[in-house]
């Protein structure tokens, strides 16, 4: 399936894609990579409708590797990219020339000028990225107020939430500066291994629904004016405070809300922006997932949230899976096997084991070796039918969600040849 | 192999057992197996979990778990003689544990549930993160201290936490510094200041869980350099999802420098009842060769990060990868795994 940049052509597809896999419902069982269409990830990245390609999903699969490794492919097919990372191995940014945290973009060395892309990278600083936010919003010296009360402090080098907001500024960011000097015309975002891989989509909302919060307006009261307009429970909040966090909490809080306030407009306008710009047709969300259950069902539940938030869906990248075995031998007839050889090792000629079915007399060569590689034989077996069952399932209620599969690679990606071959996996994107 | 059968527990003071690890590690079901091992030595644990999964409730296939301690399990009794002690379930999440800890330290009912009413709840637990984490592992505080209060308390030999990952886990239990900055005194300081005592002494273990890939494991070394520097216990290496052992040193010394040959290996398998043509044979021998070699390969890069892991200095355990999946029964065979190691 390719992927439109325009919203109806991007319906159509699906629907398209929709009825062709209901024809092979016969063989959804055997097969299940055939039972979801295609995501064909060159054509996502020569589309020069793509301009945004954001990379989520939980922990622990391959973001970060596959944000990379798309971002080179791009490059070196011709595209201007720039990759923001979250938290790269150190090794993959260091190879990439990115392992200094200092929030700009810059060249990677090494890419294939060829057909006229470029590559730039960089790894998120979240406290920078807020505190440039903060800096542009306010009054340099309300802006110091800020940045020094202890609130601000814990709030913007926390990794709850905040994160997220920050990885999605800086997409605004570059994406307005990109729009202007031409630089780059793709950009590509990992997004951070959060508690909920949805903290990013939600953070713009909940800051909204913070600031228009009645607890603001509470610790705004004191510097606004009369107390009575909140009603009967001022005094019994004000109390429960003092006697949890302590009068000097309470103080630091309202000090830190006051100078805030100013700069509040700004930020949830930021925030709208952003939400809208993930909402454009340019923008392709890839979840990527391993063939656990775990990471599947958190893919679900993401796909599911994107399609409520209207965010374009490009597919599912399923990383490390294990490719099912050219031959046809099963799990149990592996193991019958193996048993049989572990019996009959002690007997150097076959012919001993008297009356056995199997024995025709020849003497055994190295039965446990033979045993051995029957034993990984049956339990490869079972991992590719354990992975194949769980992307079955995962199609039939996402029938729609075009899936590339991607081999597991027996060493971690730490060089621009590993992400090339990842790259290249990826394109290919079928076990 | 650096796991061995040890005589008893290596554990034998800690009462509250948090288990980290980087995302997709499983370090879920490592704190669901430790659990279990842990009744199945004749204990009551509590098992709690605080990042809003309900993943204990699908591991345990039980309905998923309201803010309330809810028995779950039971151990499988060590010895004959022995009793089972049982697995309760806790999902702590951070605006019930404030609404409790506001009625519980401050009488603060009425008035806990006007700041919910205003926001505050919210405003404490998603803006203003250290208050999060304080109220999370205050609720653990609560469960894990002797002579716990409330007409329903239960006391446990055992907490376990499946707790926030690697790279979150030092700050997430390091309370009194992450408020350090807020509050500098107060009751919630002193609370933290309280927590703390409990999280730093010889009761409290920090477990960690990883697979032998390099990132997960050089995550570990940065994890427990952290919490030593922080003061805070590092307890064991939980090695999880290893490869099958099928194949001895010699024969993945064969297989990787060619000598095992397809021909007498096709033989073998026409041996073992194993139906099929010369050719078809001959393709298969193949493939298990070349399938043994990617074995080797992996188990080779596997070794070198066991040995990294053994530098650390901590006792290690082993867990085998299940080739389909861990259920409830596999939880157990887990479980049994750690026994016998000694970490329960």
């Amino acid at each position: 399936m390719t992927v439109s940049s325009t919203p109806g052509g991007g319906a159509a597809e699906r629907l398209g894609s929709h009825r062709r896999s209901s024809h092979r419902v016969g063989r959804l069982a055997h097969d299940p990579a055939e039972a979801a269409p295609h995501l064909d990830l060159d054509a996502l990245v020569d589309d020069r409708g793509t301009g945004i390609v954001v990379c989520c999903g939980s922990g622990g699969v391959g973001k970060t590797t596959t944000a990379a490794a798309l971002a080179m492919r791009a490059a070196e097919r011709g595209r201007k990219v720039v990759v923001l990372t979250i938290d790269p191995a150190r090794r993959l940014a260091q190879s990439m020339g990115i392992e200094e945290l200092d929030n700009t973009p810059r060249p990677v060395v090494g890419i294939d000028p060829t057909n006229g892309g470029s590559l730039d990278a960089m790894m998120l600083d979240m406290k920078s990225t807020f505190d440039e936010v903060v800096e542009s919003q306010a009054s340099p010296e309300k802006a110091r107020a800020i940045l020094d009360n202890p609130f601000y402090v814990a709030l913007s080098s926390s990794f709850a939430g905040t994160q997220e907001y920050m990885a999605m500024e800086k997409l605004g960011q570059i994406h307005r500066q990109a729009k202007v000097d031409g630089t780059y015309d793709l950009i590509v975002v990992d997004t951070p291994p959060s508690r909920s891989a949805l903290d990013f989509l939600d953070a713009p909302e909940r800051l909204s629904s913070f600031l228009d919060g009645r607890f603001i307006k509470l610790l705004l009261a004191p510097a606004k004016g009369p107390a009575k307009v909140l009603g009967m429970g001022f005094g019994l909040i004000t109390g429960a405070l003092t006697k949890v966090l302590g009068a000097q909490v309470l103080t630091d809080l309202q000090t830190f809300v006051a100078a805030f306030d100013t700069v509040f407009g700004g930020f949830r306008q930021r925030a709208q922006q952003t939400y809208a710009l993930l909402q454009d047709a340019q923008t392709a969300f890839v979840v990527v997932a391993a063939p656990e259950r775990d990471a599947l069902r958190e893919a679900a539940y993401f796909v599911e949230r994107l399609a409520d938030d209207r965010m374009p869906l490009a597919g599912l990248v399923v990383n490390r899976a294990h490719p099912r075995p050219p031959v046809d031998l099963g799990a149990e007839e592996a193991v019958a096997a193996a048993r049989w050889l572990a019996r009959n090792a002690g007997s150097d000629a076959g012919g001993d084991a008297g009356g056995d079915a199997h024995s025709a007399g020849t003497p055994l060569h190295d039965p446990a070796l033979a045993e051995g590689l029957l034993r990984l034989h049956a339990d490869h077996v079972r991992i590719t039918e354990r992975e194949g069952e769980l992307r079955r399932r995962f199609a039939a209620t996402h029938p729609e969600v075009a899936t590339a599969v991607v081999p597991a690679l027996a060493s971690d990606v730490h060089d621009l040849d590993g992400l090339r071959r990842v790259g290249a996996l990826l394109a290919v994107g079928r076990d | 192999m650096s796991a061995v059968d040890r005589p008893g527990p290596d554990w034998p003071g800690v009462q509250l057992h948090v288990v980290t690890g980087k995302g997709g590690t499983g370090k879920s079901t490592v704190a669901a197996a430790l659990a279990l091992a842990l009744a199945s030595r004749g204990k009551d644990v509590l098992l709690c979990e605080v990042e809003g999964r309900q993943g204990i409730a699908r591991m345990f296939d039980v309905d998923p778990l309201p803010y309330e301690e809810r028995r779950i399990a039971k151990g499988l009794p060590a010895e004959p003689s022995g009793a089972a002690g049982t697995v309760h379930a806790l999902h702590i999440d951070a605006e019930s544990a404030l609404l409790d800890y506001l009625a519980m330290y401050y009488r603060l009912g009425r008035a806990g549930r006007a700041l919910d009413k205003f926001g505050v709840v919210e405003f404490a637990t998603t803006i203003a993160p250290g208050v999060r984490d304080v109220l999370l592992t205050g609720k653990v505080f609560e469960a894990a201290k002797p002579g716990r209060r409330g007409k329903n308390a239960r006391q446990y030999d055992a907490v376990v936490l499946d707790a926030p990952p690697t790279g979150r886990i030092t700050q997430f239990l390091n309370v009194s510094d992450e408020l350090a900055g807020l509050a500098k005194v107060g009751p919630v300081k002193s609370q933290a200041d309280l927590m703390m005592t409990l999280f730093r002494s010889s009761r409290t273990a920090v477990h960690f869980v990883t697979v032998l890939e390099e990132m997960p494991v050089q995550e570990t070394a940065d994890g427990i350099a952290d919490l030593r520097r922080t003061g805070l216990p590092v307890g064991g290496v939980v090695v999880n999802l290893t490869r099958p052992d099928e194949l001895d040193a010699d024969d993945l010394a064969a297989v990787t420098a060619g000598t095992a040959q397809a021909a007498p290996l096709a033989e073998d398998l026409a041996a073992a009842g194993i139906d099929g043509g010369p050719d078809e044979l001959a393709d298969l021998a193949e493939h298990l060769l070349a399938q043994g070699r990617d074995h080797a390969e992996r188990k080779a890069l596997e070794d070198a990060q066991r040995a990294l892991v053994a530098t650390y200095g901590v006792p290690t355990y082993e867990l085998p990868r299940m080739a389909g999946g861990v259920d409830l029964g596999g939880l157990y065979e887990l479980a049994g795994h750690l026994r016998r190691q000694g970490m329960a």
